[in-house]
């Protein structure tokens, strides 16, 4: 069965408030793939890149319960090969943010075991806390 | 030549023999890294938010530094940053772009700032590799006292040296500049598929299956293409592929380990320089016999 | 008799406006006011931390720190006190740990959400580089941190202010007892001191000064100091 796409005003402002933040004009997108194909971690998550850039235009919020933003290491691999120029990176931090800003973390500091926090460097602490935790 | 230089909190402890053998083979080219005074963390990773202004303070705190430096006489007229870790390049050269795209920043910025003087724009964040090709390759030939004739390098550039576009310091897909580096060193760099492929990077905290599987086919692939070992630039990618091997050997116990280098201990090594310069107890995979073996050390 | 109207100020403490001596203390503000404080009040000299308090003065739009018992009220200013900080406070035997930065990582890992904003310098009442110390534990540096935060009375402005929710004073602390436990230069000096007391060597001379009269002690410490310089 097809789906049905309902451009509400829920829908149509989500595209707005990712759009805002992340500045980038995701309706740009013609969903050509390229992004998901160069993801290195593409197979580890549950929506595609390109799909997360659907999901996001035609307003679906769902989009917020995938794992897909969380995995994203912001390699900026789709960044440099977009033909649209899109920077898929930061729709993800968009959608980061917009968990982050509720207080609600992604990884919570007091669950890491002490082996892994005196194993990991400084650099591995302070990049994974900034996207995180809030 | 004096230059204003920002090391990064890991290369004042994991990293240290990453940041003791720059200064010394910079030294032997007479380049001279001066210290900033009272430097914070850059935040390692750049803010991509659009109205996310807050975590440009701590990168552009360190810009007003370097303008403190030029004042204060503690370099000479020189207000390029000099950076060794591929992420402090790259989160402390984006901010300087954003400012560049979005003056009314700047304002918001100074602003915020305390006691410190205001930022005017015009530092300019680079990595010791582009300073080693403006210096000129033939340069870093005439230095070389020991020959790495029989070396096979894979020069792994990840993510941060090259992305995106505007801050990479050479071309995104086919970059060349470490495989000068190396073969003015006299080692020989190979071709590989793998050499700009992300490590994982942080998610190495969370999700350490993906980071040992990123890192399992990047360490293979060199292996495959006939490198001896691997030299980089960051202290994160440093830590994935050569501490994770770890887990990577757990998993295939087939596996065989690989040294994983920065690329300014191979200088020290070809510069002679002392053994405590090379560092070569800092890396996880010790890469001691097989550069004796090559007859190198 | 009532001090004339001159001489006094108006301050609103949380939220209510009371005429106060333009003198005042915030805390002998409080009292005078009517305030019986039986927390967030402590040496009243400015040492023990106890009565951190946020203001706000006519006209700023800074939201200050200060320690009630240091800071004198201005007209039109408007405060809080803070006489508690809720704060994250992890338990370790000194005995256990290395003067590294792995300690560091382990017991205080949020130090590592630092944004370097300095807004735990801008509050604090000792004029402590807070963010200084926090940046210099980030790389490792304990003596630096335990150098810079010596002057901390653990007040809990800086915490109380921080957008990463680090709790500063305590990692403070946990750097000046790794410093003095560890890194500390040892001195030699200090150890004989510590067996001519315990030999007796100071006991008569003690003895003599405890039952000297005010004056004749008070002479001869001026006398000392007059000496030492």
């Amino acid at each position: 069965m097809p789906k049905t796409i309902v451009l509400d005003k829920k829908s149509v402002d989500f595209l707005k408030k990712i759009t805002d933040l992340s500045g980038e004009t995701i309706t740009l997108c013609d969903q050509c793939g390229t992004c998901s194909g160069g993801c290195p971690v593409v197979e580890d998550m549950d929506i595609t890149p390109s799909q997360l850039m659907r999901m996001v235009l035609i307003g679906d919020q769902t989009v917020m319960q995938t794992k897909t933003m969380w995995l994203c290491a912001t390699c900026n691999t789709c960044t440099v090969r977009c033909p649209r120029m899109l920077d898929v990176s930061k729709v993800a931090e968009a959608l980061r943010q917009v968990t982050l800003r509720q207080s609600i973390n992604k990884v919570k500091i007091d669950e890491i075991s002490k082996e892994d926090l005196s194993e990991l460097p400084q650099i591995a602490l302070v990049a994974a806390f900034r996207k995180l935790t809030s | 030549m004096k230059i204003p230089y920002y090391p990064g909190c890991t290369l004042k402890s994991t990293a240290k023999h990453f940041e003791n053998s720059a200064i010394e083979s910079a030294k032997a080219l007479g380049i001279e890294f001066v210290e900033l005074p009272k430097w914070n963390c850059c935040g390692v990773v750049t803010p991509l938010a659009e109205d996310d202004i807050m975590h440009h303070v701590a990168p552009v705190r360190n810009l007003i530094r370097v303008l403190e430096m030029n004042k204060s006489g503690a370099v000479n007229d020189e207000k390029r940053l000099l950076t060794l870790c591929s992420m402090c390049f790259n989160t402390l050269k984006r901010s300087t772009l954003r400012i560049k795209e979005k003056v009314d920043d700047l304002d918001v910025l100074n602003d915020f700032m305390y006691k410190e003087e205001d930022y005017d724009g015009s530092v300019e964040v680079v990595h010791f590799l582009e300073i080693l090709r403006e210096n000129g390759f033939d340069e870093i030939k005439k230095q070389v006292k020991k020959s790495l004739e029989n070396l096979k390098i894979a020069p792994y550039y990840g993510c941060m040296l090259l992305r995106p576009k505007d801050i990479g310091i050479d071309d995104a897909e086919r970059p060349t500049i470490f495989n000068d580096l190396l073969t003015s060193l006299s080692a020989e760099p190979i071709e590989w598929r793998a050499k700009n492929k992300c490590c994982g990077s942080f998610l190495t905290l969370d999700n350490k299956e993906i980071v040992s599987r990123l890192g399992y086919d990047i360490l293979t692939n060199a292996q495959k293409s006939g490198a001896d070992l691997i030299v980089t630039s960051c202290p994160l990618c440093a830590f994935n592929l050569d501490n994770r091997q770890k887990i990577i050997k757990q998993k295939h116990p087939e596996f065989e380990e690989i040294p994983v280098l920065y690329f300014t201990q191979l200088m020290a090594i070809a510069f002679d320089l002392d053994k405590e310069v090379m560092g070569l107890d800092g890396n996880y995979i010790n890469p001691v016999p097989l550069l004796e073996s090559k007859g190198i050390l | 008799m009532m001090k004339s109207k001159e001489n006094m100020v108006t301050v609103y403490i949380m939220g209510d406006a009371y005429n106060v001596p333009e003198s005042s203390t915030i805390i002998t503000a409080m009292e005078y006011s009517g305030f019986q404080l039986t927390t967030g009040v402590g040496c009243r000299e400015g040492f023990c931390g106890a009565c951190a308090t946020i203001y706000r003065e006519k006209g700023d739009y800074k939201l200050k720190g200060g320690l009630a018992c240091q800071t004198v009220v201005t007209d039109g200013m408007t405060l809080a006190q803070i006489p508690f900080m809720p704060a994250e406070k992890p338990i370790y035997d000194l005995k256990e740990l290395k003067p590294d930065i792995n300690t560091i990582k382990e017991l205080f890992p949020t130090i590592f959400r630092c944004v370097s904003c300095n807004t735990c310098t801008k509050a604090c009442p000792q004029d402590i580089d807070v963010m200084d110390y926090i940046q210099a534990l980030k790389k490792g540096n304990i003596a630096e941190a335990a150098d810079i935060s010596f002057d901390c009375i653990r007040c809990g402005l800086c915490a109380l202010r921080c957008p990463a929710e680090i709790v500063q004073y305590n990692a403070a602390t946990l750097a000046r007892r790794l410093y003095g436990s560890y890194l500390a230069k040892k001195s030699p000096e200090v150890d004989e001191s510590i067996e001519d007391i315990k030999a007796g060597k100071y006991d008569k001379e003690l003895e003599e000064l405890t039952k000297m009269d005010r004056k004749t002690l008070s002479e001869k410490y001026y006398a000392r100091e007059t000496k030492l310089r």
